[in-house]
């Protein structure tokens, strides 16, 4: 098992299990998220798969942090956890003071609609709907008005460079375009956490370098806490921090380089 | 958000809408037509006992015949004194009866007054129904040939004697030796002519001259029904002989239906009826009206026990005695019709609950995102069970609109029904040899034949069920698709399309 705290000190590296209070590791910080023997395991027919093997881990509010490691080491499964997506078969997440990991499938939904952005690598935007429409889609309880959902759709694709491209539907658009919705989509609704699931890995390297500059200004901008999965070094040494998951084992990389 | 992410939806799946919709607009159209023309049979068989029993009869009493009742049936007897010998030496013969009709039993008319007590009963009247029978010929002089039978044209005896063989017989109709028999039938009704509210000429409609009045009881006049009249040739002022007895024509009528005769020929007063025919204070029909419509059943079953020997009918009893191509109709509509409705109906929501599925199945990425972006199960639910409502709602749309075009080419082409309506069976038997048309086991006397041109009505309740069909079609696929959609982890459909 590997125990990871928050790294407050960029050059810190991972501590042993039971040496630091994950609670209190974000050295006055508090902390966004905080995972504690976090374990998921699946059923592939009659053998036991372990995505992740009792994670301890704090990521404090305002932090930028890259997830890497090899395929089927663990990443879409933490990142699942922290997007409230799934719940870890045992274990506890807590994002700011609610319990995820205990939480019925409408209070994980409000979460998501309220705290959460995501990013996907294939940007999974619908494709019949506009761009302004595809980020209208963020207001999820359906309870904004119309105008005000439409004033704010605009205003956040022309915070991405896209305010031209409002009534384009994705098809008429390029990756990196695409991507750039996705990313207005998912902060519209002004989330504390950002998830992104390989923002890069179906683009070119400058359409790449653009969309982790635009993923770094928000970050800088609003003092959102971004959590990144990647394959990609470069998108990696981006980040403030860095960590490697394999066989469902956390370690701490270090701050970027 | 809901409505444009909707139409945006269906308009990118047109092939898969245009597929939900045209089923969904043939069953409901098919729907729609077999409703239409099940009414439209209704209506017609309904036209048709309206003719027999009248208008607010809500049921009828008769009396089952007994086996052999009817005996040897209509038969004419003549004596040797019986005729007037004419010139030739032929002899003309003529002879009229009245009698109970064939297969009809006859009862005591104290069971009106039965009837009359019976909670629920509004009104009630009773008739007999009579058949008038004339035989009227000439008998060719046999005496001056052998012994020879005169046979059916008379022309020579048919030698089953041994007899002399001599001069052929003389006389007959042409004078040499044949013979001619006129044999006249028609029905009479003999009914209260104090009460017109019910019985079977509260369907019909005064043609001409004057219709019965309480005065005519015990007098000899009667009322022609026009299809009667015309082919008998006889007009208001008219006297035709009924059991003998010459008969004034007071009046003609018709069948309120255009498509429709009455029920009998002619209509006497009923005691007139009595007296002529020998069955004094019997009856063979009463018509009864009910207090109320919602009551018929249970009054039924109340007249049943206060007259256990008689046959009660309602109206629904009575509409399964009609007979004939309209018969046929309704019973292609009650089976094929309705199950052919219900194949293609089921095959119409199975379809569109396919494609529903299937389609949920294939914007796994795209519900998997909106989970992930904080939709909830039910938002979705809400999603897929609207989109599967409007591809209904189509399909409803265009089905009413092929629906009334077939209702319009059914009206416009209006094929033409024959129907009997039958009032009573005759038992095993009834009917011997001599009556008219011959018996036999089980067989049903015809009270009144005509044919009905169907015409299908268009009624707000089809409309309605229609609308009802698509609007549950579209639902209960939305419903499949929405809880497949419900079902999804966000978790699990990011993965699977990952």
């Amino acid at each position: 098992m590997t125990d990871i705290h928050e790294a407050t000190d960029p050059t810190a590296l991972p501590t042993a299990a039971g040496e630091t209070d994950p609670t209190t590791a974000s050295g006055g910080t508090a902390p966004m998220y905080t995972l504690t023997a976090v374990t998921k395991t699946y059923q592939q027919k009659k053998r036991t798969v372990t995505a992740l093997a009792g994670v301890d881990l704090v990521i404090p509010a305002g932090q930028m942090v890259a997830i890497q490691g090899p395929t089927g080491g663990g990443k879409s499964t933490l990142l699942q956890m922290l997007g409230a997506l799934d719940r870890p078969t045992s274990g506890t997440v807590r994002l700011g003071d609610s319990e995820l990991s205990a939480a019925g499938d409408h209070a994980l939904a409000a979460a998501r609609a309220r705290d959460i952005g995501f990013v996907f690598q294939g940007f999974n935007l619908i494709p019949t709907l506009t761009a302004a429409e595809n980020v209208e889609t963020a207001f999820a309880d359906g309870s904004t008005p119309r105008a005000e959902r439409r004033e704010k759709a605009r205003a956040a694709l022309a915070s991405v460079g896209l305010a031209e491209r409002a009534d384009h539907l994705p098809s008429e658009l390029s990756g990196g375009q695409q991507q750039r919705v996705a990313i207005a989509r998912a902060l519209v609704k002004e989330p504390s956490v950002l998830l992104a699931d390989e923002p890069t890995g179906s683009l070119d390297e400058a359409t790449r370098d653009e969309i982790m500059d635009l993923l770094e200004g928000v970050w800088r901008d609003r003092g959102l806490t971004v959590v990144i999965v990647t394959h990609d070094s470069a998108v990696a040494r981006r980040a403030q921090r860095r960590l490697r998951i394999a066989g469902g084992e956390l370690t701490e990389l270090g701050p970027a380089a | 958000m809901f409505l444009t992410y909707l139409l945006r939806e269906l308009s990118n799946r047109r092939k898969q809408t245009v597929i939900i919709a045209a089923g969904m607009a043939l069953a409901i159209a098919l729907v729609m037509i077999v409703t239409g023309v099940a009414a439209g049979v209704k209506n017609a068989q309904s036209t048709v006992l309206e003719s027999v029993y009248g208008v607010g009869t809500d049921v009828t009493i008769t009396q089952a015949a007994e086996p052999g009742a009817d005996g040897p049936g209509q038969q004419f007897a003549f004596g040797s004194g019986d005729g007037t010998t004419t010139d030739d030496g032929s002899t003309e013969v003529a002879q009229s009866t009245l009698s109970a009709a064939r297969g009809t039993a006859t009862f005591d008319s104290s069971a009106l007054t039965t009837v009359e007590g019976v909670d629920g009963v509004s009104a009630a009247t009773a008739t007999l129904s009579l058949q008038a029978s004339s035989f009227s010929g000439t008998v060719p002089d046999f005496s001056q040939g052998g012994a020879g039978g005169a046979g059916a044209d008379g022309a020579t005896g048919d030698g089953t004697d041994a007899g002399t063989q001599a001069a052929p017989p003389t006389g007959g109709a042409d004078g040499a030796g044949g013979s001619a028999f006129d044999v006249d039938q028609f029905s009479v009704t003999g009914l209260d002519p104090a009460t017109n509210a019910v019985g079977p000429l509260s369907s019909a409609s005064l043609v001409d001259g004057r219709s019965f009045t309480a005065a005519d009881a015990g007098t000899d006049v009667v009322v022609l029904d026009q299809t009667y009249a015309t082919s008998a040739d006889l007009a208001v002022g008219d006297t035709l002989a009924i059991g003998g007895t010459d008969f004034t024509v007071v009046g003609i009528v018709a069948s309120t239906s255009s498509d429709a005769a009455t029920s009998s020929d002619t209509y006497v007063p009923l005691d007139t009826a009595q007296a002529l025919s020998g069955l004094t204070a019997q009856i063979s029909d009463v018509y009864v009206t009910a207090s109320s419509a919602s009551g018929v059943d249970a009054l039924k079953t109340d007249l049943q026990a206060a007259l256990p020997d008689a046959t009660v009918s309602t109206q629904s009893d009575l509409a399964s005695s009609v007979s004939g191509s309209l018969s046929t109709a309704s019973d292609l509509i009650g089976k094929l019709g309705t199950w052919l409705s219900v194949a293609v109906l089921a095959a119409a929501f199975l379809m569109a609950i396919l494609f529903t599925v299937s389609g949920v199945s294939r914007r796994t990425r795209e519900f998997g995102t909106l989970k992930a972006i904080g939709w909830s199960g039910s938002r979705i639910t809400r999603q897929v069970a609207g989109e599967s409502l409007v591809q209904g709602l189509l399909g409803g749309v265009v089905g009413v609109a092929v629906g009334l075009l077939g209702i319009l080419v059914v009206n416009v082409v209006a094929p033409t029904l024959s129907a009997a309506a039958t009032t009573q069976a005759a038992g095993p038997g009834a009917g011997g040899p001599g009556s008219a048309g011959g018996g036999g086991v089980g067989q049903q006397v015809a009270q009144a034949t005509t044919d009905v041109a169907l015409t299908v009505p268009v009624t707000a309740s089809i409309v309605v069920l229609a609308v009802g069909l698509a609007v549950g079609g579209g639902l209960l696929a939305g419903a499949a698709g929405g809880w497949r959609a419900s079902r999804l982890r966000p978790a699990e459909a990011l993965r699977s399309v990952a």
